[in-house]
């Protein structure tokens, strides 16, 4: 068991279902015995403002919130959210992103423009960075509700979580009638580290 | 290792508000009250699931603690939640229930929103302690939260007095692993009639003042050896007094330093504090907001560091007491030389708020705001809305304005008022708008929950908090009843039948209520198809774009609204809105 805490930052648009892909990760590290803490935010921001979730897991974590500079893994649900985080990645750390795009108001009103090749500017600066459409995979498994759990996939794999405990947490999470879809998008999100090139695994 | 392992897994990732649920069960609690407010919310809604307990959803925090000193009168321990805005609507009770003390157990949960993630003001309720002379209490993590609780109602029947949990939007939403404990059983408290304690009469009154003095010394006592107090010994060049999440802040960043974590806020232990600060080179207190301890180290004339430093706004956090306490400022980390628009929320597609904020901002009306989904109204583009103060204020400042400008003020003022903050507190004002012969038109909008805070329900939806049928709270019967002959109801959504009864209802002399029904987007389950835009017959006036909703979208590049299926409920507002009928029914998902 590693000394260091890791830190993952989940970054998106309220609805897009940060919370229950912060709640499966932090349950997985809990059954592999790390203390664990997740900050979550709930009320005003949740109605499609930026939302951010935190979880820290190590030996033992004290603080709930992560520093600037800091996250080992940023998952951003949304290009944009990626962009508005980035500074929170550390050096090295890595950046998976949705390729998602879901215009602010600012944007949809036509005030100002939503940046263009967004993934591409990230890529440019951090040598880490995926881009999977996993609302796209999500879909093919059944709802494209279920991209956090594709991103929960990829990301468990990249930090050596086992499948088992995702799938576990996904079972105690979820309801019921939702279980299988989910499971079948956390196999293709772990599935899709194969087909990535770049060296992204965490030490 | 094995048998480790076990017991690890017993341990449960919890948020703070679900572990102070959990607290309060052990502790034999068996009745509840709170009125639902982000971060306090989920205490109660928690809680409301434990077998043979009583929970409910008060009108108001005021009544929460009013039915949570009848259930402790009654013999019970009790828990009453809400956030902090809603203990100044408790606060009445508050100060004298601090007299009459309590019979079993009482706690009421005050959960403070420093940052105002979901607020409209940072107040620190901390101050409340010294003003009302209760215990208070402070937890840092999910564990403290359930051990602190438990231990509360032990204080509360022990002092004989009401105990404030204090606790932060930071410790109420963030998971922590918790190992829960057993639930004893525990019977009533016996009732007995003492009005000397429980009638506060002056005469009474007089004679529990004396006694709250006396328990306030008694628990200068117990603080100076309680053991939510404790120090923590390491370099004592630098000694830190601290509490709730700013410990953890503290310890994340410094792990060496000494630190004096207190669990008790108010009262202070004065000789504990003394210890410390005579065994640390150099004093620092970090707390969030108020110097609620710094001043009270200054006023026993110990030296201390503490807002000379750091700020009295907002949210602290582990960077921030780095660059200020260490001087090390954030790491460089990856930077885009790009400016990222901001995303501020705003409401969901399908709202029938929308609608009426459309209207509103057409009409160039003045707006007595409120609190709820619905204050996002204020936002551009719709950005409709003069005036927002607290929960119920619409009705009573658009009465001001009148009575200040005259009643052509009234003809063009419109108060807003959602439908469960109008149980809440908006009765009494719409009384005085009939009782001193206002003309104020209020329009209640009525989605069915309280929408913002997570759908709770209220007296007018029929519903109680484990959601079976009760009595419903009849708003119309009850508007009439008050005396305001005028009320009609529209749908939001339906622009023109809406404008009508505003035309109508701001040109009549008198007071007057339109109630716009419709339930809330996330809980309405009726299958609607999405819209769709014929893109032949957009003329690019852009007038659907104006209405704010994630569900259109502008294309520069053809100057053409277009819907995104994935997001449109199918609402018709943009269809309503539009001039040239391009918008239709019918988009496919």
């Amino acid at each position: 068991m590693a000394d260091k805490t890791t830190n993952i930052l989940i970054v998106g648009v309220g609805g897009q279902g940060t919370l229950l892909a912060s709640r499966v990760l932090a349950q997985a590290a809990v059954d592999r015995g790390y203390d664990v803490k997740v900050s979550e935010i709930h009320g005003m921001a949740q109605r499609g403002g930026s939302v951010v979730s935190q979880v820290r897991y190590g030996t033992r974590v004290f603080s709930p919130i992560i520093k600037k500079g800091d996250a080992d893994v940023i998952m951003a649900f949304e290009k944009l959210e990626a962009a508005r985080y980035l500074s929170y990645l550390r050096l090295g750390g890595l950046m998976v992103i949705n390729t998602d795009k879901i215009d602010p108001l600012p944007v949809m009103s036509g005030e100002v423009d939503y940046p263009e090749r967004l993934e591409e500017k990230i890529a440019g600066v951090v040598p880490k960075t995926v881009t999977l459409d996993a609302t796209g995979i999500a879909e093919k498994c059944g709802t494209s509700k279920a991209a956090n759990i594709v991103l929960v996939g990829l990301v468990g794999r990249t930090l050596n979580m086992p499948l088992d405990s995702l799938a576990e947490a996904i079972r105690s999470l979820v309801p019921e009638k939702a279980i299988e879809t989910n499971i079948k998008a956390l196999n293709e999100g772990w599935n899709y580290m194969d087909k990535i090139s770049i060296n992204i695994g965490m030490e | 290792m094995h048998f480790q392992k076990e017991v690890k897994l017993l341990k449960r990732l919890m948020i703070g508000n679900q572990a102070i649920a959990r607290g309060a069960y052990e502790a034999g609690v068996t009745v509840a009250t709170a009125y639902p407010g982000t971060p306090s919310t989920e205490i109660v809604d928690n809680f409301s699931k434990y077998a043979d307990v009583y929970a409910e959803w008060s009108p108001n925090e005021k009544v929460a603690l009013e039915v949570g000193f009848g259930a402790s009168l009654g013999g019970a321990r009790t828990l009453v939640a809400m956030k902090h805005v809603g203990v100044n609507v408790a606060a009445d009770p508050l100060y004298t229930l601090s007299y009459t003390g309590v019979n079993g157990g009482l706690v009421l949960v005050s959960a403070d929103d420093p940052g105002m993630h979901s607020s409209q003001n940072e107040q620190d309720n901390r101050g409340y302690g010294k003003f009302a002379k209760l215990l208070v209490i402070e937890p840092s993590d999910s564990q403290e939260a359930l051990d602190f609780t438990r231990e509360a109602f032990n204080l509360s029947e022990q002092f004989d007095t009401p105990v404030m949990l204090r606790v932060t939007t930071r410790l109420c939403h963030s998971q922590s692993l918790v190992q829960e404990g057993e639930k004893p059983e525990r019977a009533l408290k016996e009732y007995k009639k003492n009005e000397a304690k429980y009638v506060m009469l002056p005469g009474f009154a007089r004679l529990r003042h004396i006694e709250v003095e006396k328990r306030m010394n008694s628990l200068r006592e117990y603080v100076e050896n309680s053991p939510l107090n404790r120090i923590e010994w390491g370099d004592r060049t630098k000694g830190i007094i601290t509490s709730g999440v700013s410990y953890q802040y503290v310890r994340e960043i410094m792990p060496e330093v000494s630190v004096l974590k207190l669990g008790t806020v108010n009262p202070l232990p004065e000789n504990l504090i003394r210890e410390f600060a005579a065994q640390v080179e150099r004093l620092y207190v970090i707390e969030e907001l108020e110097p609620v301890i710094e001043d009270q180290l200054k006023a026993w004339g110990i030296e201390v560091t503490g807002k000379s430093i750091l700020p009295r706004t907002g949210e602290y956090s582990p960077e921030l007491l780095e660059e200020v306490l260490l001087n090390v400022n954030p790491p460089a980390g990856y930077q885009l030389e790009e400016s990222i628009p901001g995303r501020p929320p705003l409401l969901c597609p399908g709202c029938p708020h929308r609608g009426v904020f459309h209207v509103l901002k057409r009409k160039r009306l003045t707006v007595t705001g409120d609190i709820g989904c619905y204050t996002l109204g204020a936002l551009k583009p719709l950005g409709a809305m003069d005036s927002t103060l607290c929960m119920g204020a619409s009705i009573g400042t658009a009465l001001g304005m009148e009575k200040a400008r005259g009643s052509e003020m009234a003809r063009k003022t419109v108060a807003v008022i959602g439908d469960s903050t109008f149980v809440h507190s908006g009765i009494t004002p719409l009384i005085d708008a009939v009782y001193n012969q206002g003309n104020t038109t209020v329009m209640i909008l009525d989605n069915g929950t309280t929408a913002m805070t997570g759908h709770q329900d209220h007296p007018a939806t029929g519903k109680t908090i484990k959601k079976s049928e009760t009595n419903r709270l009849d708003l119309e019967a009850l508007v009439k009843a008050i005396g305001i002959s005028r009320v009609r109801k529209v749908d939001p959504l339906k622009i023109g039948d809406l404008e009508k009864a505003l035309n109508e209802e701001l040109a009549y002399e008198g007071p007057s209520v339109i109630l716009a029904v419709r339930p809330c987007a996330l809980i309405d389950k009726s299958v609607k198809t999405p819209m769709f835009i014929d893109e032949d017959k957009c003329k690019s006036c852009k007038i659907c774009i104006k209405l704010g909703c994630t569900g259109v979208y502008w294309v520069e590049e053809e100057k053409k609204a277009r819907i995104n299926p994935d997001l449109c409920q199918g609402c018709g507002l943009c269809a309503e809105v539009c001039k040239f009928d391009a918008v239709v029914e019918g988009g496919a998902r």
